[in-house]
């Protein structure tokens, strides 16, 4: 078998899932099928172990899949299936068009194990907890997801409205203007240090995040290590050329040692096209005796500012993991300037209420991406610290389409759970709370009923008020919590009427079954 | 359907041709009845589906010709307001709208455009009410009204508390307007119609909720008035509007309204819908600003029954 055509077969499937993942974050005309998007999403790795957790299925076992995967060939997800990975593969060979030739080349460089294994296990210990904190800023896929929708997607949303304004010009309305909800700044770095931190850490030393920072890096290389595939140097061939260790971006081949770290091989193959020589391959483990040199590690040198930068950045990660834990309830957003005494923040569809999907979501912004009403965006501080970036509904972006039920239906965490269209049309999000004193009909004395006319089951209807004008009132039992009355309000800089969401997300009644209307007319002709 | 119509329409050609010696009928077939300025202020129209009463009625105001010339753009704007079926009747019967776009384009039109700034997601209201599928399938080009970026600043001089707002630039672009709104309940108007439809003109409707509503439909009438108003109160949702719960809200009248004037169309609407136009704030305000009668006993109404 000629190994080379390894190489070619991970960028192939890399590709594929590179740009697949992209479309569903980029899709601003919505035109994915959900399918599909399950379906390329079923390998990834965080995702599917959440999943698995909230829903004890195999269905949702992807995780599975790849650590079997990882335990025949090594890291062959961080280098093919994780959109992460793939994207800083994509920086590195973009940057080298930029790099003189011997900049390219990699070295081999000494594992921060401490700190990988550290974060690795301060993740799964928060998670044990009941905090997804530092999986949410530190999953790969999560990460991936919010890069897209909030840096990318708003320039390519800008170009096609760009192009639209031309077209529409010239009488051509295949393409259509898309207004984005604005996202505060606050919100954006976090996404925005992510890309600049994974960029120059992949341009300047390869695979160094995926190997230091990455909780699932860490995870496959514990099991990578022991994988029955590996690459192997065959000693009777090599020349001592240095080619497949300039060739390393994982920077875990020492070849004058003839060592290779197969915990931070993320199995690119890189390294077997590199060797004119044929010397690298890729084969079944057999137990052969190695040489005494290829078992001896390099010498390793005690390196202060690298001692510093780790125990800095466990004390950041444990101050971090501490917050997400002490956040476990939301913290109420009363401030003597929001007149709306909101309790509690309003938690999307299919997630049964925010103390379940706070535990369950890692924020990679899907559902805020395909949601057609743009009502999903992420939250700050709305669930707590614990709930960072995850999304929410804002009744001032948007309201919960009665019709609709997309988010439930591609969340990969399982962190919403698909609703069928009659359960979500009965799925009572919160309650609407109507404020007299804030009402155009009480304050101006003139009729309004913005938010009645919009309510999709009558929960808010119009009641006599003074002389001949109408005035809100809400019956609790069958609102749902859409939000619709709230966006509709036109009240400023307050509104008349806000949702106050459930904890825990209950059942409404269905609006009461009336008689059939009639109009009782004397002739066909009123007049 | 369409042997019945060439049918009606050879024999309204006969008759005519009948009358008017010295044509002969072929060449009657092909020209159509000829446009002439309406005798009545209202034509109502009962007992048909929706395209046979449109045909009915638009006859008897002298064609689709007396309002379309040829190589005009049109504007047609009916109620999308809503993601529901058209069975709910809380948008216009989508092939009232299909039907409409078609005459409008046997009529020469150059262009027709439909468009409404819809209250759900835009893009599922087009699709769900079957509107954009039957318009465009009927030629016309469905165009989006969703951003703030499709509408211009317009002045209203003769407003009182609506002075300026914002309206679609296909509108504003067009030289025919033909209003097709649906005749339903509304729980904040009691009824919504022919005024009440033109908040789907215009890009902010919370000025309009902030600021005397009913004023500012009877405001925005001075300054945008349709060419034709067709009302379709085939299906009327009766109650629980604008959008409404449920199928049962729903009642099958069959009736349509005509007319070049928007406060007659609403006023005779009004006595569909079961109420007095007086009583309806919006009506009452446009018909004292004089912007049309809403004294149904005062105007020429023509009753046909299909």
């Amino acid at each position: 078998m000629k190994y080379t055509v390894l190489k070619n077969v991970r960028v192939g499937i890399a590709l594929v899932f590179l740009l697949l993942i992209s479309l569903f974050f980029l899709d601003f005309r919505l035109e994915v099928p959900e399918e599909l998007i399950n379906t390329t999403l079923y390998l990834q790795f965080a995702p599917s172990l959440m999943k698995f957790l909230t829903t004890l299925s195999l269905a949702s076992a992807g995780f599975f899949i790849v650590m079997i995967l990882t335990a025949l060939f090594g890291r062959v997800y961080c280098s093919a299936i994780c959109p992460l990975g793939i994207l800083q593969d994509v920086f590195i060979r973009l940057s080298n068009l930029f790099k003189k030739k011997k900049k390219r080349w990699n070295r081999f460089s000494r594992p921060y194990n401490i700190l990988r294994y550290a974060i690795l296990g301060l993740t799964a210990l928060v998670l044990i907890f009941g905090s997804t904190l530092l999986l949410t800023l530190l999953d790969p896929y999560s990460n991936f997801g919010r890069i897209f929708t909030y840096l990318f997607k708003p320039v390519v949303v800008g170009i096609n409205n760009a192009a639209a304004g031309l077209l529409n010009n010239l009488n051509l309305y295949f393409l259509y203007r898309i207004d984005l909800y604005p996202v505060s700044a606050g919100l954006l770095a976090i996404p925005g240090v992510t890309l600049v931190v994974v960029f120059a850490m992949s341009v300047t030393r390869g695979r160094l995040f995926c190997n230091t920072v990455c909780p699932v890096g860490a995870l496959l290389g514990i099991m990578s290590r022991y994988s029955l595939f590996r690459i192997r140097i065959e000693p009777s061939e090599c020349t001592r050329c240095s080619l497949c260790e300039k060739a390393c971006k994982a920077e875990c081949i020492d070849y004058k040692a003839g060592f290779i770290d197969y915990s931070r091989c993320v199995a690119c193959f890189n390294c077997i096209n590199s060797c004119r020589e044929g010397a690298v391959k890729f084969d079944l483990v057999r137990p052969v005796k190695t040489p005494v040199a290829a078992e001896a590690k390099p010498a390793m040198a005690v390196d202060g500012s690298k001692r510093k930068f780790i125990t800095g950045s466990m004390a950041w990660l444990l101050g971090m993991a501490g917050a997400g834990l002490a956040q476990d309830i939301p913290r109420p957003t009363k401030k003597s300037t929001v007149p709306e005494p909101r309790n509690h923040p309003v938690c999307p569809p299919g997630s049964s209420g925010f103390t379940v999907f706070n535990k369950t979501c890692t924020a990679c912004s899907l559902c805020v991406s395909v949601c057609p009403t743009g009502v999903l965006q992420p939250s700050f501080l709305e669930y707590g610290l614990a709930g960072l970036l995850q999304p929410r509904m804002d009744y001032h972006a948007g309201f919960c389409n009665f019709e609709c039920t997309r988010c439930t239906e591609i969340c990969p965490n399982g962190a919403l759970l698909p609703l069928k269209l009659e359960e979500k049309k009965l799925t009572q999000l919160g309650i609407a709370h109507f404020i007299k004193e804030n009402c155009i009909v009480h304050t101006e004395k003139t009729d309004c009923g913005a938010c009645s006319e919009h309510c999709p089951t009558k929960a808010v209807h119009m009641v006599p008020y003074e002389g001949t004008l109408v005035i809100p009132e809400v019956n609790d039992t069958i609102c749902i919590g859409c939000g619709a009355c709230e966006y509709a309000c036109p009240t400023v800089p307050y509104k008349a009427i806000f949702v106050d969401g459930n904890p825990l997300h209950l059942k409404a009644d269905p609006p009461a079954e009336e008689e059939k209307a009639k109009i009782e007319l004397e002739d066909d002709f009123p007049f | 359907m369409k042997r019945r119509e060439f049918v009606r329409k050879s024999i309204g050609a006969g008759v005519t041709a009948g009358a008017l010696a010295g044509f002969g009928s072929l060449g009657r077939l092909i020209a159509g009845p000829l446009p002439q300025e309406s005798e009545w202020d209202v034509v109502a129209v009962r007992g048909g589906e929706p395209g046979i009463m449109f045909d009915r009625g638009i006859q008897s105001m002298g064609g689709m010709r007396a309002f379309v010339k040829r190589g005009q753009t049109v504007v047609i704007k009916p109620n999308i307001g809503w993601d529901v079926i058209p069975e709910k009747a809380a948008n216009t019967n989508p092939n009232l709208v299909g039907h409409i776009v078609k005459r409008c384009l046997e009529a020469g039109a150059g262009e027709v455009y439909v468009l409404d700034h819809t209250c759900d997601d835009w893009g599922k209201c087009y699709r769900s009410s079957g509107i954009e599928k039957a318009a465009r399938d009927a030629g016309a080009k469905v165009v989006p009204a969703h951003s703030e970026s499709y509408f211009q600043t317009v002045t209203i001089p003769g407003g009182k508390s609506l002075k300026s707002t914002k309206e679609h630039e296909t509108i504003l672009k067009a030289d025919v307007f033909i209003n097709v709104p649906a005749l339903k309940h509304h729980s904040s108007t009691h009824m919504s119609c022919c005024m009440k439809n033109l908040m789907g003109n215009v890009w902010d409707r919370g000025y309009w909720h902030r600021n005397n509503l009913h004023q500012c439909i009877a405001d925005f009438a001075t300054y945008r008035k349709p060419h034709l108003n067709v009302v379709d109160a085939y299906n009327v949702l009766k109650r629980n509007g604008p959008r409404g719960v449920s199928l049962q809200d729903v009642v099958n009248m069959k009736a349509m309204v005509l007319s070049a004037n928007i406060v007659a169309a609403d006023a005779a609407a009004a006595r569909f819908f079961g109420s007095e136009p007086s009583d309806i704030l919006y009506i009452r305000h446009a018909h004292e600003m004089g912007l049309g009668n809403m004294n149904l006993e005062e105007l020429n109404i023509n009753r046909i029954t299909v």
